[in-house]
């Protein structure tokens, strides 16, 4: 029902080719991890899936493409927490989980009560319901991130795109995000594809995990099949550690002290 | 629906309370509002060089026949629409300014950022200096110039920005904007200079006055700036969903460059309008925009309407002023406005520290 197919879809920046022939199919319900280098185009294909950048080729979700659907169509079908989302300064955090409901709303139409009460009650599922007439700008980075998702959370997409969710987080508010994000996936059943740059945090939470190299897809699988010395050592350039964690597919990727990464100039051809 | 069903169940099955945060109209301000306008408006009814007092002034509204016939035209057919005009023309440059500032995420945008008062100056100063007096389907022709000025240079504006940026962003409209407004500055500069016997005449319609209005500028200008308000108004939850960015306000299936374009239509509509009766009144769309939010904070929910009732006071009082200070002589209502303006503006740019631009 919220499974989205993406065949052969290529995106360029002006004439820049960033993302090229990717096929990747993800089931409804499950956790997807965009990882790779920097510069491989993780955010580029969550932005793409949200049709905030032109593509080539198809995207479906539901069997439905996204080319086809309205705006709001498309806004009550998925969601997405950029990486830093803008927070206005002034607007209170109940009026900016608010704006989640816009997708529900005619052009011209107003929150109802229904609207307010869906909010107060996911304020209340993310214990933010104390910060509802606190501004935007005197939160703390977790709660800052708390308040994304619950804007997110407001259009009730049934996918839910994340941007680097726990960047600049201290590691006890990126394990708070992350179990969040587990539950409410459990929750609500929400498919989520997360671009993720700490590989042992994806390791950890992802079902699956699709690699990127410079746009292009190199490895998709669970955490085990793709998390492999070998692998990183290929796409990463670095000396690591992979260690089973967490179940049979839970990987930690450990990088390893005395082995500088190849120079650039020894990575090229 | 069954998604909300999971929101709404547990943790607690009690109904939600309300919640708490949310941008509302405080009444004691708009109450406050109200009271000033109403102040303004009888204080601007009664000032002028000839006495009428508060008395005559209500008879002349209940029975105007049983009022003296002179002072009852000096009322009628002077004061009162003259009253009745700067309340329009405040109200509307503020509620523009309001929205130009929303749909640019741009608090020093006012109403003639795109151009509208250098086309408005531009197209008032070519009836002035090459078609003086002449009328056009019974219209003068100057008020009908300025509104073509003003509506041809934010077009032209919005025309350029889309070729240079594709209007993915507000800087490459708001460059052009400054480009074309330069443009016919330049353009108006040389002419005023060239037509050295209707300058006096071209000063004092960039300056702006309600002087020569009487109700035939209220009519002309009523219907258009009826519907700039009544769109504007309608656009304030789009205006503060536009906060978030171009964007992430995409991403919530609201499309920025309709509202920006709507709204940027509809503010310039009814900024050309009053600019064509009133001339090219500086400061009110930026000094009332920020005021209000310094009172009552940013929504756009309340700083719209509370701009609108603060906007037609300010104008009121400052028509007022303008008559008074120099008694008999009339100030030029821009030079009111820019002298309060720009201390005023220099404090809120102050208090702000310009965060925000």
């Amino acid at each position: 029902m919220n499974d989205i197919v993406l065949r052969g879809v290529g995106i360029a920046y002006e004439s820049e080719v960033v993302v090229s022939g990717l096929d990747l199919d993800i089931g409804s319900g499950e956790w997807l991890a965009l990882i790779g280098p920097n510069g491989a185009g993780k955010t580029t294909i969550l932005r793409a899936i949200a049709r905030l950048v032109a593509y080539q080729g198809e995207i479906r979700i539901g069997g439905q493409t996204v080319a086809g659907m309205s705006g709001p169509e498309l806004a009550r079908r998925v969601a997405l927490v950029m990486q830093q989302p803008h927070m206005p300064e002034g607007m209170s955090v109940s009026q900016y989980v608010l704006l989640g409901r816009s997708p529900h709303l005619a052009y011209f139409g107003k929150e109802g009560r229904q609207d307010q009460q869906v909010v107060a009650g996911i304020l209340e599922r993310l214990a933010l319901n104390r910060f509802a007439a606190r501004s935007l700008d005197h939160l703390s980075g977790g709660e800052r991130q708390r308040a994304a998702i619950a804007r997110a959370l407001a259009q009730q997409a049934p996918v839910l795109l994340i941007d680097e969710p726990t960047s600049s987080l201290d590691v006890g508010r990126q394990q708070e995000v992350l179990e969040l994000i587990d539950d409410l996936r459990a929750e609500q059943g929400l498919t989520v594809i997360a671009a993720m740059h700490d590989l042992t945090l994806a390791g950890q939470y992802a079902d699956r995990m699709a690699l990127l190299v410079a746009g292009k897809l190199v490895a998709v699988g669970t955490p085990a099949d793709v998390l492999t010395e070998p692998v990183i050592a290929d796409h990463y350039q670095a000396h690591v550690r992979v260690m089973q964690m967490n179940g049979a597919s839970g990987r930690a990727v450990i990088p390893i002290r005395g082995h500088a990464p190849a120079k650039v100039e020894e990575r090229l051809p | 629906m069954q998604i909300l069903a999971r929101f709404s169940r547990p943790p607690r099955a009690a109904p939600v309370a309300a919640l708490q945060g949310l941008p509302r109209l405080p009444w004691l301000w708009a109450a406050a509002g109200a009271v000033v306008l109403l102040g303004a408006m009888v204080l601007g009814v009664l000032v002028g060089p000839a006495h009428i007092g508060l008395g005559t002034v209500l008879q002349a509204l209940v029975a105007p026949s049983a009022v003296d016939p002179a002072q009852a035209s000096i009322l009628w057919s002077l004061r009162i629409p003259r009253v009745v005009l700067g309340v329009i023309v405040g109200a509307m440059l503020a509620t523009a300014g309001a929205a130009y500032q929303g749909a640019f995420r741009n608090p020093l945008a006012d109403p003639y950022l795109l151009g509208a008062a250098a086309g408005a100056n531009l197209g008032a100063t070519l009836a002035i200096a090459f078609a003086p007096g002449s009328s056009l389907i019974g219209v003068n022709v100057v008020p009908l110039a300025g509104f073509i000025g003003a509506a041809a240079a934010v077009a032209g504006a919005y025309a350029l920005g889309r070729t240079v940026t594709g209007l993915r962003n507000t800087t490459g409209l708001i460059l052009a904007g400054v480009a074309i407004a330069a443009f016919f500055n330049a353009i108006q500069t040389y002419i005023q200079q060239s037509q050295t016997n209707s300058v006096r005449q071209i000063y004092s319609w960039i300056l702006g006055r309600l002087v020569t209005a009487g109700w035939e500028g209220v009519l002309l200008v009523l219907p258009y700036v009826v519907l700039s308000v009544a769109v504007i108004l309608l656009h304030r939850r789009l205006l503060d969903a536009l906060s978030i960015g171009d964007e992430e306000v995409t991403s919530l299936g609201i499309s920025a460059r309709r509202v920006r374009l709507i709204v940027v239509i509809a503010a310039t509509l009814g900024t050309a309008a009053v600019v064509a009766i009133a001339g090219t009144i500086a400061f009110v769309g930026i000094i009332v925009p920020h005021t209000v939010r310094l009172l009552v904070g940013r929504s756009y929910r309340v700083v719209i309407p509370l701009s609108l009732l603060f906007g037609a006071a300010f104008l009121v009082l400052a028509d007022t002023a303008a008559r008074m200070v120099a008694a008999p002589a009339e100030l030029p209502i821009g030079v009111i406005t820019a002298l309060v303006g720009a201390p005023f503006f220099i404090v809120v740019m102050r208090s702000t520290r310009a965060a925000a631009l």
